[in-house]
């Protein structure tokens, strides 16, 4: 359809400044940094797409995107069920709702630095609450020396720190449906769990699709929980990407390296997030 | 008085408004007629100033309003819904569009009071509207349209959404008090009784283009072509296939001889359409022509029987001033005088209306 | 299928402090004979909808039994009493298609695959929609997700009852003649004992065997449309039964005459003493418009409005005060000087809004 008048374009123009400011251009440094070189003096020389080839080539890349994809798969194959579970479980009316609501958010409130001190202290074998316990009936537990310990550690930090989020959104979805499709439903003779897969599932399905986006891109960003947690071991099992990128840009000043990867690491994201995208809402445009 | 000059719109490949051209005089009660989508609501948010047509003019008393915004210009809007302010009581539901014309408030005060009486929802001014019932509601709704003096009021199925014998008694109401007023006002409806008992003028509309224009009641009695005839019946017109030669129509390899007006009729391939309530059970004159189907259905409503029957692949129904019981598969004779029948030449265009319809009176 | 029948079932709703509310239907008895079809008629709040959700098991009543073919279930959920209702809007299941949506009842129960299919086909016919089967069910305009639903409603045999709430509400006029007619057909195939809740008179009458006229939570008349048509027992009924309503007309009675502001009305039966603030009732269809002195009975009347509805015109008079519908066929002429003549066999009289049942022949015929 052909613009009715250009008088919008004046209106977004403050928009599209501040995200020129806030987005594009430091974007565009990071690229300018990816293709060249420099030995300091702020001199740079053009390297083309050897920082690319380099990082896509490096066994430590492959290694944390797989620690990545795997974290980010196991806390969505938890968080996402067991959201909509806890959701399906809520009260949608009297006086309870509430109290879950508020319960629901009190995770969600706390800073990410935060949840990773308390699991850190929760999870120590001489004082913490869980760490001792678990000592106690003799299961060796130690998240500093033990991977499998510490991934169950990370994965339960996020999992108690986010699905709280997948909850709200799933039991928003829910409370929208109209009664009336529950009576119908009923009437039809259909069991719980036909009501759930013919009602209550592909009406959540929109505000999954939104929990899903938002809880692969957090998740495949994770940073401060590990980083506070275990600095990234033991050895490097719990050194995600974000943690990578730090160490290499931050740590060892490669930021041409560091540039390239993170442009990489963005653009996973974003052709991850689309993939997402498309196979959930693929159906939607069919008969149009 | 509001003028539309060939009005367009589209929007993704769906035709909402096609050459639309009308004048709508203040003082008068005009009513859009169509079947859900036909383009009702889309002509009236065009109406408003809510949507710019992709080409045309909008003109009101002579002056192009085109671009002109819905905020200046005066115009009211009452919907299927009912849509009230949930935060204020009645009083103040009615007084915004004064408070926002910024109108003196002992004139605010008098003015709402008046409203009110006249849609007889005085006692409730202090009640919210989730307090009201449906019918208090709309009432609501338009005593907020009433009180704005608006130049151009657009009703969009006020009372789709209310109670059958409520409908009855507001539509008795509505036309009075904007009439006089002296404020355009366009009421969409897709029930043909409903136009027939509101009056005025009616324009009826098919895919969003204007297909006939004019008196109520000689639109209904008077269509200019098949489109017109379908959306202007309740219940729906009978129509049949017939070919017409010297004088004589066949049908079905029932041959009737045509006198008066339609004997003249050239000869061809003619649609005929007869108004359900011409249907009768018994001969009423020698050149009446008799058709047999089998009936499906026969409804009755107290007075009146509805014999849905099926004549050669057609739905058609009669509508009888008489309890009948006849019961469904029997196969049933009507007979229909051939003054009454509606002829169509094939591009649908009328060609002959029954003798019957000219006598508007 | 089954006959139900509703023992003294009464229901009030439980506001917030647990506080009985009024009753929002008042102690009732109605037997609904196995495969009739019924309406329940009547303006918005008057208890229409709490009946039919005390017969699906969406609302417990608070006071009564209902029966099943004898069996006592006011505590049954509706999924097990066998029943099917559609609601005023649509309910579709949206990832299904229009074949899926109909068999999901079918499925629920188990019913085998071949029976299903034949189901689902005829009333994929019987509603026309067999070309959309295929289709998702999400992406029909609203006319056709509500012929899913009614659909969905019809689709099993074994039902006891198919309840209505008000289904052709969302249904453009010229396609609610098409599916009252196809509802009605389903009637007659089936023979399934049908309930329908509605405001449109045109609806009950032209769907039910039998109308339950309600008010206020109270049932005013239980009859055939025939019957509420021509002896409305409550001046609500004649009023709400008919377009235009039945006119009713304050008067007074002595023997057999009724005056209306100082005009008489000759009466079919003789009502003895005098009774002062009774109601005439006679129907717009009984009255006739004709030439004031062209008979001794006429009441002269003036025309106040005239509508003219195509088939029929009806005109509004004024008698003293009151005004009197005419209902006056196509083409007729107006009187010059018209009077208005009742059709004494129509005449009704009421008491309290209540119809004086005529006292026994003594004598008057007609």
């Amino acid at each position: 359809m052909k613009p009715l008048n250009n008088r919008a374009w004046f209106l977004v123009t403050p928009v599209l400044l501040l995200v020129a400011f806030s987005a594009v251009i430091p974007l565009m440094t990071v690229v300018n940094y990816s293709v060249q070189d420099s030995f300091g003096n702020n001199e740079f020389f053009w390297v083309g797409t050897e920082w690319f080839e380099e990082v896509l080539r490096s066994e430590r890349f492959h290694k944390a995107l797989m620690r990545n994809l795997t974290f980010s798969a196991i806390v969505l194959a938890i968080e996402i069920p067991l959201g909509i579970a806890i959701a399906l479980c809520m009260p949608t009316r009297g006086p309870w709702v509430s109290v879950c609501l508020v319960l629901m958010a009190m995770p969600l409130l706390i800073p990410w630095n935060v949840v990773g001190t308390i699991w850190q202290i929760f999870g120590r074998v001489d004082i913490g609450l869980l760490g001792h316990t678990l000592a106690e009936f003799g299961i060796d537990y130690n998240y500093s020396q033990n991977v499998v310990d510490a991934w169950i550690t990370v994965v339960m930090m996020d999992v108690w720190h986010w699905t709280s989020l997948v909850v709200l959104l799933c039991y928003s979805g829910l409370v929208a449906i109209p009664e009336m499709y529950y009576q119908a439903a009923r009437i039809d003779g259909a069991s719980r769990w036909a009501i759930f897969r013919a009602i209550q599932l592909p009406r959540m399905k929109r505000v999954l699709l939104i929990a899903v986006l938002l809880r692969f891109m957090d998740s495949f960003m994770i940073y401060t929980e590990p980083f506070v947690l275990t600095g990234g071991g033991p050895g490097n099992a719990t050194t995600f990407l974000s943690i990578d990128l730090v160490q290499m840009a931050v740590g060892q000043f490669d930021i041409g390296p560091a540039a390239a990867m993170s442009l990489i690491y963005f653009l996973i994201i974003l052709a991850l997030s689309w993939v997402f995208y498309s196979v959930m809402t693929r159906d939607d445009d069919q008969g149009n | 008085m509001l003028e539309l000059i060939n009005i367009n719109k589209t929007v993704g490949g769906e035709v909402y408004a096609k050459d639309v051209n009308l004048c709508f005089k203040s003082g008068t009660l005009n009513i859009l007629l169509g079947p859900t989508r036909s383009g009702k609501t889309s002509l009236m948010r065009l109406m408003a100033g809510l949507d710019k047509p992709d080409s045309g003019e909008l003109r009101f008393d002579g002056n192009a309003v085109t671009g002109l915004r819905v905020q200046k210009r005066n115009v009211a809007m009452v919907y299927q819904q009912f849509i009230n302010y949930p935060s204020l009581n009645v009083f103040d539901n009615i007084a915004s569009p004064l408070r926002v014309a910024k109108v003196p408030r002992v004139d605010i005060d008098r003015r709402v009071k008046e409203a009110a009486a006249l849609l007889k929802i005085s006692p409730y001014l202090e009640r919210h509207p989730s307090e009201l019932s449906g019918g208090q509601q709309q009432r609501l709704a338009l005593a907020r349209a009433l009180v704005k003096n608006a130049e151009l009021v657009l009703l969009d199925e006020p009372l789709a959404n209310l109670d059958y014998k409520l409908r009855e008694e507001l539509r008795d109401e509505l036309p009075e008090y904007f009439r006089a007023q002296g404020a355009v006002l366009i009421y969409a409806t897709t029930e043909p009784t409903e136009a027939l008992l509101l009056g005025g003028e009616t324009a009826v509309l098919h895919e969003g283009s204007i297909v006939q224009f004019g008196a109520t009641g000689s639109v209904f009695r008077l269509p200019d072509n098949l489109t017109t005839a379908r959306a202007f019946s309740d219940p729906p017109l009978n129509t049949a296939e017939v070919h017409i030669s010297n004088g004589m129509l066949h049908h079905n390899g029932n041959n009737v001889t045509l006198d008066s007006a339609a004997a003249a009729l050239q000869d061809g391939q003619y649609t005929i359409g007869v108004r359900p309530y011409h249907l009768r059970l018994n001969r009423n004159g020698p050149n009446d022509m008799e058709l047999s189907g089998e009936v499906l259905v026969n409804e009755i409503t107290g007075s009146e029987s509805f014999i849905h029957f099926n004549i050669s692949g057609r739905n058609w129904v009669s509508l009888i001033h008489e309890i009948k019981n006849i019961s469904p598969r029997a196969i049933i004779s009507c007979f229909i005088d051939p003054n009454d029948f509606y002829y169509f030449y094939p591009n649908g265009d009328i060609a002959l209306t029954p003798q019957s319809s000219e006598q508007v009176n | 299928m089954a006959s139900i029948i509703m023992d003294s079932v009464a229901h009030r709703y439980t506001s917030k402090g647990e506080q009985m509310q009024e009753y929002a239907l008042k102690p009732l008895n109605l037997e609904w004979v196995d495969g009739g079809a019924y309406a329940l008629l009547g303006p918005s709040g008057c208890g229409k909808t709490t009946l039919l959700n005390i017969i699906s098991g969406i609302i417990i009543p608070t006071e009564g039994r209902v029966l099943f073919d004898g069996e006592n279930i006011t505590q049954l959920p509706p999924q097990q009493r066998n029943i099917a209702q559609v609601f005023q809007f649509p309910v579709i299941y949206d990832t299904m298609t229009v074949a899926q949506n109909l068999e999901f009842p079918l499925r629920n129960r188990k019913v085998p695959l071949q029976e299903r299919q034949q189901r689902v086909e005829e009333i994929l016919e019987l509603l026309e929609l067999t070309e959309f089967a295929d289709q998702k069910a999400r992406n029909l305009n609203a006319d056709s997700k509500q012929k899913i639903s009614l659909g969905r409603g019809l689709v099993r045999t074994d039902t006891n009852a198919v309840l209505f709430d008000e289904p052709l509400t969302v249904i453009d006029p010229a396609l609610k003649w098409q599916l009252r007619a196809q509802l009605k057909k389903a009637h007659q195939q089936v023979g399934h004992t049908m309930i329908y809740v509605t405001h449109d008179q045109t609806e009950a009458l032209t769907f039910a065997d039998k109308v339950v006229v309600m008010l206020e939570g109270e049932v005013l008349q239980v009859g055939t449309p025939q019957e509420l048509f021509d002896s409305p027992a409550h001046t609500f009924v004649g009023r709400f039964i008919g377009s235009p309503g039945m006119n009713v007309l304050p008067c007074s009675v002595q023997e057999n005459k009724a005056e209306i502001d100082g005009q008489q009305v000759l009466l079919n039966h003789d009502y003895g003493r005098p009774k002062i603030s009774w109601e005439l009732g006679i129907r717009p269809e009984n009255v006739r418009l004709v030439e004031q002195h062209s008979d001794q009975s006429a009441l002269p009347v003036s025309i106040a409005r005239i509508d003219d509805i195509g088939r029929q015109k009806i005109v509004h008079t004024a008698l003293g005060n009151h005004t009197v519908h005419v209902i006056v066929k196509e083409g007729t002429r107006l009187p010059a000087r018209p009077a208005v003549l009742f059709d004494p066999g129509h005449v009704h009289l009421y008491d309290d809004a209540v119809l004086v049942s005529p006292p026994a022949a003594t004598g008057s015929d007609h």
